[in-house]
């Protein structure tokens, strides 16, 4: 046995990624912080200086923060929650084995490797009040006597968008939680079909419970992306009209493209609180998930 | 072939087991139908007439096919700039990132030392940081330094995510490689150095290059840093397709054509990595 050695070969090889990430993360995440105790407007350069806590206060009372806030919520819940429900369905009819398969599975991925300004254009032209496919479809159907501006009107504009997210984020998990099927031994089926257990019984004794850790990283992950996308509701209403399709983080970017940093900054803070407080516990219980099933 | 699937085949002859799956076969064509359909629509867009564009009957398929657009982009917009622009942005985001992160996930994945876990757990959270937190400090930043308006401030600010997803992924393939390939070669007189460069990068390179297609296309299609961090010189295709929408309206041609030109190299570049990706990504989510 020979004496351990400080061997500074790890922290040389980390130290260049380490060195950009505080460069241009931590030490931004510290100006954000800076800047939302100030009074930070670039339209008025000379009037920069702290102000305490304003913002926030300000923030409290901005009836348009709380409902963005909200806005938020109902964005990533029902977003998430279909592109889970038929990301899953897609898996599973994914799994079967039929002529064409690989073709398919490739094809139903491209929503997922098309970018969010594309997809926030291409449904708009869609969603057109005058020249929107989907107003002739309904009405060829019978559905609608007269064509509606989905994206012009508050009561249809939001769940337009919420539509378009939901289609966007159905390949990623078709893709994630079709490999995790893969990955589950025919065995356990073949044991389960010994015993008598019906489809329901399969998929919720041995599916789910086997995917599980896929399941929580995955939705975890689309979680984060989708709280925090801008481009597809920026490139569809700019989150018009009325804010009524205005969440938070498009309400920030609204903020900073005004140049009132200050503001914008806070909000940004508080929508990262607001993340936090969602992913910790579930952080929590995926690490707890792990350490049982070692 | 299985028994299962074995004792399947005699209990269902071939009409059988088809009319059996037939209520999932129109499911899934029911899904497709949706997932593709709006792809569909901005290519038939693209090759519409304008007269037919903006008509008083919406048709599925253009009387007179034309690329009539394609060609304008080309030639009245310039279409050629923005996507030489986002090509040195992503390809220059693609190898710093892979660079860096290299190096990172093998000291992760091959050496145990102090604060190991504490800079992983940095290294995972970063992901959470809502773009729009970074963007407004890191304008105010870019303009003091004095690179706002120019392709390193993208590049720098694409880091902040490219980063952290590729040290991730990379630890997540390395771990799969066994220490003991190295160690054979050290055995053999080879440095660590050369161990790693003869043995591991050539077994690694399929999880390299699935990595770097994923930042790739991150890059390629980012918009909220290219909108704030680029001028009319500089910008990226995302941009330039938003640009599309003046003043006077929406020019519908031009920007599914843009777009249709836009998708084609990351799906082309996604059908060959999606595999390895997946792969990557799934063992993450297994290692957490």
């Amino acid at each position: 046995m020979h004496k351990k050695k400080f061997n500074p070969w790890p922290y040389l090889l980390i130290a260049p990624a380490l060195i950009t990430i505080f460069a241009v993360v931590f030490f931004p995440v510290l100006n954000a912080v800076l800047m939302s105790f100030q009074s930070y407007d670039l339209r008025r350069p000379s009037q920069i200086r702290f102000t305490g806590l304003a913002n926030y206060a300000a923030a409290m009372h901005d009836s348009l923060f709380w409902q963005a806030l909200l806005k938020t919520a109902i964005w990533v819940v029902v977003g998430v929650g279909f592109q889970f429900v038929f990301g899953f369905m897609l898996a599973l009819l994914l799994n079967r084995k039929f002529w064409g398969r690989g073709v398919v599975r490739s094809i139903s991925l491209i929503p997922w490797v098309t970018p969010g300004v594309l997809i926030g254009l291409m449904w708009r032209w869609i969603f057109d009040g005058n020249y929107g496919v989907l107003n002739d479809l309904l009405m060829r159907l019978g559905l609608i006597h007269d064509k509606i501006p989905f994206l012009a009107q508050q009561s249809t504009a939001f769940p337009s968008v919420i539509l378009t997210i939901i289609w966007q984020g159905i390949p990623f998990f078709a893709l994630m939680l079709l490999a995790g099927l893969q990955g589950i031994p025919e065995e356990l089926y073949d044991a389960a079909n010994v015993d008598g257990a019906n489809a329901f019984q399969r998929f919720f004794l041995i599916t789910v419970p086997s995917l599980k850790n896929t399941i929580f990283v995955t939705t975890l992950l689309r979680i984060i992306w989708v709280a925090n996308s801008v481009d597809v509701i920026f490139n569809m209403t700019e989150g018009g009209p009325a804010y009524s399709t205005q969440t938070l983080s498009v309400y920030v970017f609204n903020k900073g493209n005004t140049l009132n940093l200050g503001y914008a900054s806070t909000m940004a803070i508080l929508l990262a609180l607001a993340l936090a407080l969602v992913a910790v516990p579930y952080l929590k219980m995926l690490f707890k998930a792990q350490e049982e099933s070692k | 072939m299985t028994n299962r699937q074995r004792s399947h085949k005699r209990r269902f002859p071939r009409t059988a087991r088809f009319l059996r799956a037939l209520p999932g076969h129109i499911l899934l064509a029911a899904m497709l139908i949706f997932l593709l359909f709006p792809f569909y629509w901005t290519f038939v867009t693209s090759i519409k007439p304008q007269r037919e564009l903006y008509g008083s009957t919406v048709t599925y398929w253009p009387s007179k096919p034309t690329f009539e657009s394609y060609s304008k982009l080309f030639s009245e917009y310039n279409f050629i700039k923005p996507m030489l622009n986002s090509l040195l942005v992503a390809s220059v985001t693609t190898v710093v990132s892979l660079t860096v992160s290299l190096l990172a996930a093998y000291a992760f994945s091959r050496y145990r030392f102090k604060g190991r876990k504490f800079f992983m757990t940095m290294f995972l959270t970063n992901n959470m940081f809502p773009t729009v937190l970074l963007l407004i400090p890191l304008f105010a930043i870019m303009r003091r330094v004095g690179i706002l308006y120019t392709p390193s401030a993208l590049i720098l600010s694409y880091t902040t995510f490219t980063i952290p997803f590729s040290v991730w992924l990379l630890n997540g393939y390395l771990d799969d490689l066994p220490m003991s390939l190295e160690e054979a070669a050290m055995v053999d007189g080879a440095n660590r150095a050369q161990a790693f460069l003869k043995i591991i990068l050539p077994m690694l390179i399929p999880c390299v290059v699935a990595t770097g297609a994923y930042v790739f296309m991150t890059a390629w299609n980012e918009y909220t840093f290219a909108v704030m961090f680029t001028n009319e010189s500089n910008r990226t295709i995302p941009v330039a397709l938003k640009n599309f929408i003046g003043q006077l309206g929406v020019e519908w041609g031009m920007l599914t054509a843009g777009g249709i030109i836009t998708i084609i190299p990351v799906c082309i570049m996604f059908f060959f990595a999606q595999k390895r990706l997946v792969e990557g990504l799934t063992a993450g989510a297994v290692k957490g």
